[in-house]
């Protein structure tokens, strides 16, 4: 296990913490994410610096299904954008934790998100922000699978194509679950890929769990001068906890005192090859 | 002289284009019927066709004003902000972007188009969303002004425009402040009567013709339904005892309502409220449709003869 993996690992153990000390909030959607984020912030395949987090020239991370904003947070912590004591104070009153993201909130909180669809639009008005003032920083912007339903999304997906807006990158999270069951039973998404390239994208499947190939793919994104790039992740939900992964019924729960207990011991013996007491 | 209030905007965009290189343009597939050709031709680089997609429109504007950049985002009322609604309040309004969202064609002077076409809650929509403005000019030289005030202020802001070409009240040079009422007229303090966009002229109308018949009203611009101008109307209601809201827009929830708001709280008074009664309208000449809902200059001086018998009298303790 190398370095990036096991700050995915403290990630995990972080959205765990934070939910349920939280009391409310979705688990399936921030476990599964947290190799991306880990990519996304940790590797140097983007320009990033949380000590100066809103420099001009700094490439931009949206997140439009808000709901999974936990792994944000955790992973912000984590990067040193702001206190890691400040976690635990997700979803309560007073709190910069928002339960869905607000814009600004905290330093690299890029955009507010929670209504779903919206963030690839807002995206593209950054992107396009970039084009006007022929600036080199990059956009990307990490969509959920089930969010694709919502008709905006493919208002952007025409908009983006149609501009050849090549420095925009969206990132599907494609653990095939929604609140209502499973994607391809409540209303399906493929022939997903051919979608995207239908509109005029170019795409990359990855494995969602592997830091090294997202990392590839977010380099290879940068070679690409025709057209926008859509990498889609295929991740399992809830990842690194046996007893929430692929279970539809963890999109929208936080696990109780005991369930937490479980969890961490879990990931911190990295799924039972390590003894932990 | 008359013209339409899109047109003073679109000559305002013109200007603004050159004075500050952060204005930016984006219409849903309408360049010509909402005026933005002109900004369109002379600045290419900064003019966004989105097509026929107006929440999508919302979204990059919110994108592109966080960037720093002062979008105007333009199409008909009943589409934006008729139906992005959702994401000028979550992507625009709860990030408090400046994103001026443009709604031409509102009311029920779009006429011949029928009720699919006339905005009539556009109004209420936007004045409900906390950090929004609105603003609803009386013709195009106060849609010019507006214009170019909206594009210096921080936070969102909508404003309502109309596509017919209607009479000229203001000029260029007169002093116009967001948040600041404009008394146009005072006959005198039987009744104040409050309007908003080119009904304002239809109002200086009836305060005319009420004068000869000796009923003496103050007629009043309220161009800034958010923020209010709580100063100016108050004043207008203790002086007056008595007030007729005009508005070419559902009376629910409209300018009537947030002035009735502000004066049942502060210094309740009859009022009356001239606008569409709670129904869509229908296809058919501008003046016609006026006539047939209510918002008639006939209609205005009943209202204010209403509104006066509704008045309370003093009885001196017989």
């Amino acid at each position: 296990m190398n370095n990036l993996d096991q700050i995915a690992e403290k990630i995990r153990e972080d959205i765990i913490s934070m939910l349920v000390a939280a009391g409310s909030g979705h688990s399936a959607g921030p476990l599964g994410m947290a190799d991306v984020f880990t990519a996304l912030y940790f590797s140097k395949a983007l320009n990033l610096d949380p000590k100066d987090p809103w420099n001009p020239n700094r490439d931009r991370i949206l997140l439009s299904n808000g709901h999974i904003c936990p792994v944000w947070y955790a992973t912000l912590a984590r990067a040193g954008y702001f206190n890691h004591d400040e976690l635990l104070t997700l979803r309560q009153i007073g709190s910069r934790l928002q339960g869905h993201p607000h814009y600004k909130s905290l330093p690299g909180i890029e955009n507010t998100a929670g209504p779903l669809g919206q963030g690839l639009s807002q995206a593209i008005g950054h992107a396009m922000a970039a084009k006007i003032d022929k600036a080199d920083w990059r956009t990307i912007c990490l969509l959920s699978d089930g969010e694709l339903q919502e008709g905006q999304n493919w208002e952007a997906i025409m908009f983006a194509g149609k501009n050849n807006l090549y420095k925009l990158t969206a990132i599907i999270d494609r653990n095939n679950i929604q609140i209502d069951g499973f994607t391809e039973n409540i209303m399906p998404l493929e022939p997903l890929a051919d979608k995207f390239k239908a509109f005029g994208w170019s795409v990359i499947e990855v494995d969602g769990h592997n830091i090294t190939e997202i990392v590839d793919a977010l380099n290879k994104a940068k070679a690409i001068f025709e057209n926008p790039t859509a990498i889609i992740a295929h991740t399992i939900p809830g990842k690194g906890v046996d007893f929430i992964e692929h279970d539809y019924k963890w999109h929208g729960s936080p696990p109780n005192w005991m369930e937490a207990v479980e969890a961490l011991k879990e990931l911190r013996s990295l799924g039972g090859k390590i003894t932990y007491d | 002289m008359i013209k339409a209030t899109r047109e003073g905007f679109g000559e305002a965009l013109v200007e603004l284009g050159e004075l500050n290189k952060n204005v930016v343009v984006l219409t849903a597939d309408l360049t010509e019927s909402t005026k933005v050709a002109d900004f369109a031709k002379k600045y290419p680089e900064r003019f966004i066709e989105c097509g026929v997609a107006e929440q999508n429109m919302a979204g990059i504007a919110a994108g592109l004003a966080a960037e720093g950049k002062i979008p105007f985002i333009t199409s008909y009322g009943v589409f934006s902000p008729g139906r992005n609604w959702d994401q000028i309040r979550v992507s625009i309004c709860y990030s408090n972007l400046p994103v001026k969202i443009v709604g031409c064609h509102t009311g029920l002077s779009v006429g011949p188009d029928g009720a699919t076409h006339q905005a009539l809650e556009d109004i209420t929509l936007m004045r409900v969303l906390p950090n929004m403005t609105v603003i609803v000019p009386c013709d195009a030289n106060e849609a010019w002004q507006a214009t170019v005030e909206i594009s210096k202020i921080s936070g969102p802001c909508y404003l309502r425009l109309t596509r017919e070409a209607t009479p000229m009240i203001t000029d260029r040079d007169q002093r116009f402040e967001i948040g600041k009422a404009d008394v146009l007229e005072n006959y005198g303090q039987d009744v104040a009567i409050i309007a908003c966009g080119p009904l304002v002229h239809q109002a200086l109308v009836a305060a005319r013709e009420l004068n000869d018949e000796g009923i003496k009203t103050t007629v009043i611009n309220n161009h800034t339904i958010k923020p209010l101008d709580k100063i100016t109307l108050l004043k207008a209601a203790r002086d007056c005892g008595a007030v007729v809201t005009v508005e070419e827009h559902q009376v629910n929830g409209g300018m009537g309502s947030a002035v009735s708001e502000l004066l049942s709280q502060n210094y309740p008074v009859p009022m009356e409220f001239i606008g569409m009664s709670d129904s869509f309208g229908e296809s058919g000449d501008p003046d016609q449709l006026l006539a047939k809902y209510g918002m008639s200059i006939g209609k205005i001086k009943e209202f204010v003869r209403k509104v006066i018998s509704r008045k309370v009298v003093k009885h001196n303790g017989s």
